[in-house]
């Protein structure tokens, strides 16, 4: 059978070029993480009818369906559709499945849904973020995690959003058992101390983590209403500069992330290396190169950050660098 | 006599009584909870029936107005003493068939538990009438009908419960017929609504050998509580507390002393000078609260403390029960009954 398969458009429309030669794999999309029992079992049909009856689950919290034959993508797109309709990402032509691939898929933890930790609904924050970003081509990684013991593992993404909860205080419902303390002393950064029977909170130190308000057993300790974030940038993995993200931006709120999230689509197109290999760059290496500055003023444009946001004035990344050294210390 | 009423009429029977008393009843803080976007039912003044939570137990109990979690019982200078100004006016106490119960035990425990009656106790008590919230339906984890309480006794002025299309009272206190008679737009007779049967049913043991405090039935606890104390700040009948002098940090000769809640499940309970604590594991507290609850109290005063409103159950992040416990209590002391029945035979 003669194959004339354009894989570039192949690769646009989600699915991967095999190295098995005549097949591929057909990657799904799962905001947030969270997928509906039907549509799982979608998934599963699609494998055992089209594929080799494997499913891969990717550390993205994507799942793919390999072993499909590059003929069969058509069917595949049809089959797609329940489930893409079900976990509302945006598409451009129905039945002709995702309209893009780039902008990979937005990874939330369990977040408040499930986690006595988590400080927002990851899950629902996810979604909205994918809404506002996909489709897109452009090689953007954002995750989201519900509190600072980063479960998702954000700090490795492009955009790393942190849930933070401001503690509100009430001294007549504290009773000086000193339990906000010492959890907040063993589980995360030790802010908390007592001044006269009363709980001092250290604002700069604090984290914003919760964990006081979780322990505090007469709820002297309650969670602010607002859901405020850490907002950490240009987190990577790869072969040049792996890095962590830097924090960038600190009680910042959820519009604010979803704007400078939109904004940095338009920074990209305006700096990305034009002779990207397949039009991508970790923005990171594009920050890199025209400064932060320069990134910061087209992704904070038209944003309000709140009156409470702190800002980095400049953020300095760390991460060995292979392209200029590959020894051992 | 017994009163139907619109939401409007009794908004109204509430406007006419904070006239002379504030309203203190169990009220829904949202985003409160002990987690992100969660709410917790606790005692707050209210001013509208609306504001009041009847269709959820409380997390916490009323008793934080006759015990406050934490106040300040007077100021010092160098050679006096003032004491705090209170609240003068008089407050209505919305509670259940259980915290009416449980009343008595903290007047018990504060006003006639030795020679002296706890002045600042009385002070507030003296304050202080009830209002009854039927109960039509049992909630989780209430065992009132084990521990006899599921009627309320009498010390209400009145009592109410939401039908299908408005509230019902029933009031005791004559001089406040009036007041209700007024707004009704129905009158019957009827009794506050009370439940007759609990999903939960805990069986106190009538007495207590001595060997049970080396049971192996209590050890599981010390693996399973994490001792934060829950269980007995959302109870009504816990009364214990302790006392900080405070010295203000810019004048040391100038301070107060303050009176704030305290459990035998938390550290600290047991301390004493020299660094003794006389309870240190879990399993230790956790025997012992469980046989104040309903031994050692009635050795002291002939009725059991706990009223089996369930709320230590309902509170516990480790999802120990109280009712449970009690259970495996009343087991254990059954087998060691009848190993001694079979050692003398
Ligand atoms: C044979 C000698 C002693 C006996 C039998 C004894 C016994 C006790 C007992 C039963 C308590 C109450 C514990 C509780 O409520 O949990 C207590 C508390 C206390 N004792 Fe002693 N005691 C003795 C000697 C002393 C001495 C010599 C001192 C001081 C130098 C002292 C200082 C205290 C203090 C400060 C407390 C209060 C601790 C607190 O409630 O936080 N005791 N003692
Ligand atoms: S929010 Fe976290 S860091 Fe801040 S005081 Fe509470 S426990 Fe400590
Ligand atoms: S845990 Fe709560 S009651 Fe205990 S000291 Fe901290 S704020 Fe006060
Ligand atoms: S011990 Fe538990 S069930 Fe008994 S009165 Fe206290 S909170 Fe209620
Ligand atoms: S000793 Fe424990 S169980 Fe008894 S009243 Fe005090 S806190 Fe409650
Ligand atoms: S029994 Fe439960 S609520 Fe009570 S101290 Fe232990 S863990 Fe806390």
């Amino acid at each position: 059978m003669t194959l004339d398969v354009n894989v570039k458009a192949l690769m646009k429309n989600a699915f991967r070029q095999s190295k098995v030669r005549g097949e591929t794999a057909s990657r799904v999309r799962v905001p947030g993480g969270v997928i509906n029992a039907q549509s799982m079992a979608r998934v599963v049909e699609i494998a055992e009818e089209f594929g080799n009856g494997t499913i891969f689950l990717t550390n993205r919290q994507g799942m793919e369906i390999p072993g499909i034959p590059l003929e069969k993508v058509p069917e595949v797109n049809e089959r797609l559709q329940a489930i893409i309709d079900d976990s509302g990402v945006n598409q451009e032509e129905r039945g002709k499945g995702y309209p893009a691939a780039g902008t990979r898929n937005v990874v939330g933890c369990p977040g408040s849904r499930l986690c006595p930790f988590g400080c927002y609904d990851t899950t629902a924050l996810a979604r909205r973020m994918d809404k506002a970003v996909f489709p897109n081509n452009r090689h953007v990684k954002i995750a989201f995690t519900g509190c600072s013991n980063d479960c998702a593992h954000v700090a490795l993404n492009d955009f790393g959003i942190i849930g933070m909860t401001e503690p509100q205080y009430d001294p007549a419902r504290c009773i000086g058992c000193e339990q906000c303390v010492n959890w907040c002393k063993r589980r995360s950064v030790g802010a908390l101390s007592v001044v006269n029977g009363k709980i001092v909170r250290d604002e700069d130190l604090c984290i914003g983590c919760g964990v006081c308000v979780n322990y505090c057993p007469t709820r002297a300790w309650t969670r602010s209403p607002e859901h405020y974030f850490r907002l950490k940038i240009m987190g990577r993995t790869g072969k040049q500069n792996p890095r962590l993200a830097e924090d960038w931006l600190k009680w910042v709120d959820e519009d604010s992330i979803i704007k400078i999230a939109q904004n940095t689509y338009a920074y990209i197109d305006e700096y990305i290396d034009p002779g990207a290999p397949g039009g991508k760059e970790h923005i990171g290496y594009i920050v890199d190169r025209t400064g932060f500055d320069e990134f910061v003023k087209w992704a904070l444009d038209g944003v309000e950050l709140g009156p409470k946001c702190e800002r980095a004035s400049r953020v300095y990344w760390g991460g060995k660098r292979y392209d200029r050294s590959n020894e051992l210390f | 006599m017994g009163f139907e009423l619109s939401r409007e009429g009794l908004d109204r029977v509430l406007t006419e009584l904070g006239e002379s008393y504030l309203l203190y009843a169990p009220v829904l803080k949202v985003g409160e909870g002990r987690f992100t976007d969660t709410d917790v039912v606790r005692y707050d003044y209210v001013s509208s029936v609306e504001q009041i939570e009847l269709a959820h137990k409380s997390d916490y109990a009323f008793k934080e107005l006759l015990t406050p979690l934490s106040e300040t019982l007077f100021f010092f200078t160098e050679n006096e003493c003032k004491v705090a100004d209170a609240e003068a006016r008089k407050v209505i106490v919305f509670l259940r068939a259980c915290d009416l119960h449980a009343v008595k035990r903290l007047d018990q425990m504060y006003l006639a538990n030795g020679p002296q009656e706890d002045w600042f106790y009385r002070r507030v008590r003296d304050r202080v009438a009830f209002a009854l919230i039927g109960c039509p339906e049992s909630f989780d984890n209430c065992f009132c009908c084990s521990m006899d309480t599921n009627v309320a006794p009498e010390g209400w002025l009145f009592s109410l419960e939401q039908t299908d299309d408005g509230y019902r009272c029933v009031v005791a206190d004559e001089q406040l017929t009036e007041v209700f008679a007024a707004q009704a737009v129905g009158e019957a007779a009827f009794e506050p609504a009370h439940v007759s049967a609990n999903d939960t049913v805990v069986r106190v043991p009538e007495s207590v050998p001595v060997a049970i405090y080396q049971h192996s039935m209590w050890d599981e606890y010390t693996a399973r509580c994490i001792k934060c104390g829950r269980c007995t700040i959302s109870c009504p009948t816990c009364t214990c507390y302790t006392m900080q002098d405070v010295f203000y940090t810019d004048n040391g000769c100038v301070g107060e002393r303050r009176r704030v809640g305290a459990s035998c499940m938390i550290d600290g309970y047991t301390n004493v000078a020299g660094g003794g604590q006389y309870r240190r594991t879990a399993c230790e507290r956790i025997r012992f609260k469980v046989l104040h609850k309903v031994h050692d109290f009635r050795k002291r005063f002939g009725y059991d403390m706990c009223v089996g409103c369930g709320r230590c159950d309902d509170i516990c992040p480790e999802y120990i029960s109280f009712a449970a416990c009690v259970n495996k209590l009343a087991d254990a002391v059954d087998a060691l009954a009848a190993q001694e029945v079979s050692a003398d035979e």
